[in-house]
């Protein structure tokens, strides 16, 4: 039999750093791994006897692309412990915050980083000799998401604005409402690109995926909800921990998310499409049936044109909070000490994200957990690459290592989140 | 647009020698030079090409030269090689940023790369050994060659 080794050393075109390793003997896969070798950052660790009203500034430090993601479920977590809510203007105001971190990190990935597997184009760089409108357009989005980070947490990486309980300074209503015509061209802006993305020449892949997201009754999930999933789940989030659980495996610094029984899910826009499209607005329905796309997509190379479906959604979304915008006053609720604890759950750009936190009297944290989209995703993409290889043998090397870091992109894996995690075990013999 | 030459100071303050840029750039600012940090990724430098026709980057190289080592590249007159500069965000850095304006005609009229080699790019604050001696330097050979707050940024530095 001959061995076929598929390595790419270094993945191109993700956050942080992997690797990718295929081995097949013949017909038969050997081995299929999701390599990651970023170091791991202890933030769970370190945060230990930490004031807890640091927690959603430190977390944020974990990614520069979805700094939001942590700030939320931090304050969420937080501010459950220590028992004070927040008012509906701040929440609509964090909800706004989100649509700029989900407009700016899908627009970078989706336009930027993935489109060029679909054109058989090294990067970016060549798709803006290729096709400079389309670059001009996307990067315009990228430019909205990031001024939307910045008008209200105050710059659009690592925002400083937020706090636990809300804000520190509510932005001025004029400020809220010169944003709405910019967003209402990205709205029509990330609808040209998926009918423009909905041309690639997708691999016929389908698979029957556990879909994990938040879910809620009236509003396509971002910042509230509880976890429900394409199987049946519906649990609060606080009971996280008695469905999911994460393990070490010896090839990769990050942990590995798995259900109870040991399944891989999958989170991220497909899992949140799927479980949720009847809150999708009218006009995404629209751009999703023009694009080719059902309530449910099972196709994971269908993840780009998800993601713009839902740049278009944020775009809206933002502009309908814009147009009702009051500055919440009190711009901030004061958090007394206590002790206590609190989970926090929203959806990052690549899916679920969640906190959870034990504080003391004196509201220091007594214990941190997180669990990032991509630390929950790494089974599945092992799956998938298992599932891809085995449908490709018949290519080339080449040809099958393009396809297989294609479907690894099709998560937009952001390692250095999935690598903050807590335990480091040194065996000395 | 503003006449003034724009410093862009690219990199992380927590990654030891990657804070070069907002080193450099936070004691250009000090000397009224209109200067600022960029710890975002590489798409959003594109944004500062548009604000100045005079453009110039300072960032940590990760070459293999020795550490200290000024490079300085003029992006009108030829391509950036990727390999040099450490910054990168979901692999769209600085090199992919200015090749990309290139490419969509937003270069602006004049952009000027310094790029001096670091060392440690681990977690932590402070820069390195000589990396603050070059950086001082070229802060130095930058307003010493006209770069003022109404000067015009040195040709031949």
């Amino acid at each position: 039999m001959t061995e076929r080794i598929i390595q790419v050393d270094a993945l191109a075109r993700v956050e942080g750093e992997g690797a990718l390793y295929v081995r097949l003997n013949g017909a038969q896969i050997e081995a299929v791994e999701f390599r990651i070798f970023e170091p791991p950052r202890f933030f769970e660790a370190f945060m230990v006897g930490r004031d807890a009203r640091e927690a959603p500034d430190i977390t944020s430090r974990i990614c520069g692309i979805c700094p939001i993601a942590y700030i939320m479920g931090a304050s969420q977590a937080v501010e459950q412990a220590l028992g004070i809510g927040t008012s509906p203007d701040i929440e609509a105001l964090r909800r706004m915050l989100y649509c700029g971190e989900w407009i700016q990190s899908h627009v970078l990935h989706a336009a930027m980083l993935h489109a060029p597997d679909f054109l058989g184009l090294a990067d970016a760089i060549e798709i803006a000799k290729t096709n400079p409108d389309l670059v001009r357009k996307a990067l315009r989005l990228k430019k909205l998401g990031n001024t939307l980070m910045e008008v209200i947490g105050g710059r659009s990486v690592h925002p400083v604005n937020t706090r636990i309980g809300g804000f520190y300074r509510a932005p001025e209503v004029e400020r809220i409402r010169a944003l709405i015509p910019e967003l209402e061209w990205g709205a029509q802006a990330a609808r040209e690109l998926t009918l423009a993305f909905a041309g690639f020449d997708f691999p016929a892949d389908e698979y029957d995926y556990h879909f994990v997201s938040l879910v809620h009754p009236e509003d396509y999930p971002i910042t509230q909800g509880r976890i429900g999933s394409s199987r049946g789940l519906d649990i609060p989030v606080a009971d996280f921990n008695a469905h999911f659980s994460e393990h070490h495996v010896a090839r990769s610094n990050a942990l590995q998310g798995r259900m109870k029984d040991g399944s891989a899910y999958l989170v991220g826009p497909l899992a949140r499409y799927t479980n949720n499209y009847d809150r999708l607005s009218a006009s995404c329905q629209a751009t999703a049936l023009e694009a080719g796309l059902g309530p449910v997509v099972r196709n994971p190379f269908k993840s780009i044109l998800v993601r713009m479906i839902e740049v278009q959604y944020a775009c809206e979304e933002a502009a309908r909070i814009a147009g009702s915008y009051v500055a919440p006053s009190p711009a901030f609720f004061v958090a007394p000490d206590r002790a206590g604890e609190g989970h926090g759950c929203t959806e990052a750009p690549r899916g679920l994200c969640y906190h959870h936190y034990r504080i003391d009297a004196e509201g220091r944290i007594e214990m941190a957990q997180i669990v990032p989209p991509t630390s929950q995703n790494q089974p599945q993409i092992e799956a998938d690459l298992t599932r891809v290889v085995a449908a490709n043998l018949g290519m080339a090397d080449d040809a099958l290592k393009w396809r297989c870091e294609q479907t690894i992109r099709n998560y937009d894996p952001c390692i250095s989140c999935a690598t903050h995690f807590l335990k480091l075990t040194v065996d000395r013999v | 647009m503003s006449d003034r030459p724009l410093f862009v100071g690219i990199g992380n303050a927590f990654r030891r020698d990657d804070g070069l840029g907002p080193w450099v750039a936070e004691a250009l600012a000090a000397r009224g030079l209109n200067a600022v940090p960029h710890a975002g990724d590489g798409a959003g430098l594109l944004d500062h090409f548009a604000a100045s026709p005079s453009v110039v980057l300072i960032d940590a190289t990760r070459s293999g030269a020795a550490a200290g080592t000024l490079r300085r590249l003029d992006a009108r007159a030829e391509a950036i090689p990727a390999e040099f500069f450490h910054y990168s965000t979901h692999r769209f850095g600085l090199a992919e940023a200015v090749e990309t304006a290139r490419a969509l005609g937003l270069l602006p009229a004049r952009l000027i790369i310094y790029g001096i080699e670091g060392s440690d790019f681990g977690a932590g604050l402070g820069l390195s050994a000589p990396v603050p001696a070059a950086a001082t330097a070229l802060i130095t050979a930058l307003i010493g060659a006209g770069e003022t707050p109404r000067g015009s940024v040195a040709q031949n530095l």
